[in-house]
């Protein structure tokens, strides 16, 4: 095995063992009400129709 | 001083241009299409040829009508999602007069004729050099913005913004590396690209399949992960889904390219190694597309009366049906019938038309009047009638491809038992031409349906009001 296919096979293994991690990461059970409030960022400010704009924050 | 309001100029600029270079590039679009029916449609003019307009009209909706969109919702977006003004406004200045030049420089090059050729990256290195300069100045304007962020969280959609733009910096720094011939006693306005043959195959394909795996999917996707939420009034289905899809997406897409180049000089593993990971890709694209469609449950009953969501979700079905149909067609058997024929055709409009006009357009229909203080659109009718105009439009657009394409694909392929083709290349482009009528036809309405929404945003634009006032919250979270 020359050395080309070496980085290539460690780049694929460290790759796809990163990615692993990323899901255990994402899917943690201790992550899980973090995430959810995360999802609620784009309802964190008043909505921009003039409507919304009259009622002061939330 | 902190700035306590948003910019919505910039917003408002790349909006208005958005809608038009929409009507510009679908517009050469239609005169492509009715020129393959009536060829003297060109009236002999080298600068209406076919040559020429076709990549007038793939630039013009990709980068015109595509990039403009993504200017418009990634400068809204970002500056709504970190709770802060955009940074560096006047370098965000400088990418709205500069990405209008490269736009208009870019069709006055192709109808003169100056062209590299490569697809998607015909444009020629003093105008590449230009687009290198805005990119760089819009990467700075976006994460300086996310930097300086009053959010502890960078929102998924800014991610998904993130990823595009410095994908698309990579791919076209590395793509457009080429040399004027002028240094070997040619002319000023003709380049080559450094790289020779297949070498040179591969990276236009790397950045070509990326071109749409970052330009017209991670980039829309971004816009997805903010719009459906917003217009169904709920949080996305799963934001942990959210994250995996991002990071997926981005592991495989970089290594699809190859799949453009089945059965060519690229070495059989190299093209093997295109095929799946096209096939993976199936996997995060049907993710995202579910995370998005999910987001409605327990909403459904607004699909029925939303035109903009309507918009949204049929943007991500033809997402889904193109991310299923695009893995299959790298599939090399199913490949050695798809390519060069209209089938590929087909399967492009799926994905431009469906997912990336129709979810741009659902977006645009949300922020036009937030732009310009209405409740909503001049006419949610005329929202409604674009609505079917362009989805009826797109349907018998892929439907007429399709037929074309098998049709085509099974012509070229028939031979007699002696070995010799049964049909030659006139007798099947005769066949084809019920077909490109249909397909003219289709590109007809998704044009007057954009012309629909050119009068409807005038209209609200006139009876509304520039928004200028747009209060920046107080930073009070949930969590830190």
């Amino acid at each position: 095995m020359d050395i080309n296919n070496l980085i290539g096979t460690l780049v694929t293994v460290v790759f796809f063992i990163t990615f692993l991690g990323i899901v255990w990461w994402a899917y943690g059970s201790s992550r899980k009400a973090r995430f959810e409030e995360d999802g609620k960022i784009p309802f964190e400010e008043n909505d921009d129709l003039p409507s919304s704009n009259l009622n002061g924050e939330k | 001083m902190e700035a306590t309001t948003y910019n919505y100029k910039i917003v408002r600029q790349f909006a208005i241009m958005t809608v038009i270079w929409g009507i510009v590039g679908m517009l050469v679009g239609v005169i492509i299409a009715a020129q393959l029916i009536w060829p003297a449609l060109n009236f002999e003019l080298p600068w209406l040829t076919y040559g020429r307009l076709r990549p007038l009209h793939t630039n013009a909706v990709i980068f015109g009508f595509g990039g403009t969109a993504m200017f418009t919702v990634i400068y809204y977006v970002v500056q709504r999602t970190c709770h802060v003004r955009l940074f560096a406004e006047k370098l965000a200045a400088f990418t709205f007069w500069g990405w209008q030049a490269i736009i208009v420089l870019a069709a006055v090059s192709f109808i003169l004729g100056i062209s590299t050729s490569k697809e998607y990256a015909e444009l020629e290195w003093p105008i590449d050099l230009l687009i290198a300069v805005v990119w760089v100045a819009f990467a700075i304007v976006f994460f300086g913005t996310v930097i300086k962020r009053k959010t502890p969280h960078i929102y998924v959609a800014n991610w998904f913004f993130g990823a595009y733009i410095l994908t698309i910096a990579i791919l076209h720094i590395v793509n457009s590396a080429e040399l004027p011939i002028a240094f070997f006693g040619g002319s000023w306005l003709k380049s080559y690209s450094v790289y020779p043959g297949v070498q040179d195959a591969m990276v236009q394909w790397w950045y070509g399949h990326n071109a749409v795996g970052f330009f017209l999917t991670t980039a829309f996707l971004g816009m997805m992960y903010y719009f459906i939420p917003k217009q169904a009034g709920r949080p996305i289905y799963s934001y942990r889904l959210s994250i995996v899809h991002f990071w997926a997406l981005n592991f495989t897409y970089m290594w699809a390219g190859p799949h453009h180049l089945q059965y060519s000089a690229l070495p059989d593993w190299a093209q093997s190694l295109g095929m799946v990971f096209s096939l993976i890709l199936l996997a995060p694209s049907w993710g995202g597309m579910m995370n998005g469609i999910m987001t409605l449950s327990g909403a459904w009953h607004k699909l029925r009366t939303d035109p903009i969501l309507k918009f949204l979700v049929t943007a991500l079905s033809f997402y889904g049906m193109s991310t299923f149909e695009g893995p299959m067609m790298s599939v090399k058997t199913v490949n050695a019938l798809s390519h060069f024929t209209e089938w590929t055709i087909g399967h492009v409009h799926s994905g431009a038309l469906g997912w990336v006009a129709m979810i741009s357009i659902g977006s645009l229909y949300y922020l036009i009047p937030r732009l310009f203080g209405r409740e909503e659109m001049y006419s949610m009718k005329l929202v409604t009638t674009h609505f079917w105009v362009a989805t009826i439009g797109v349907v018998l657009y892929i439907a007429a491809m399709w037929i074309a394409g098998v049709a085509q694909g099974l012509m070229w392929r028939a031979s007699n038992p002696d070995g010799t083709l049964q049909y030659g290349f006139a007798q099947v482009l005769n066949a084809m031409y019920p077909f490109y009528t249909i397909r003219l036809l289709g590109g007809l309405m998704f044009f007057s349906g954009m012309l629909i929404m050119a009068y409807n945003v005038w209209k609200t634009i006139s009876v509304g009001k520039a928004v200028n006032d747009a209060p920046i919250p107080a930073p009070a979270h949930a969590h830190a």
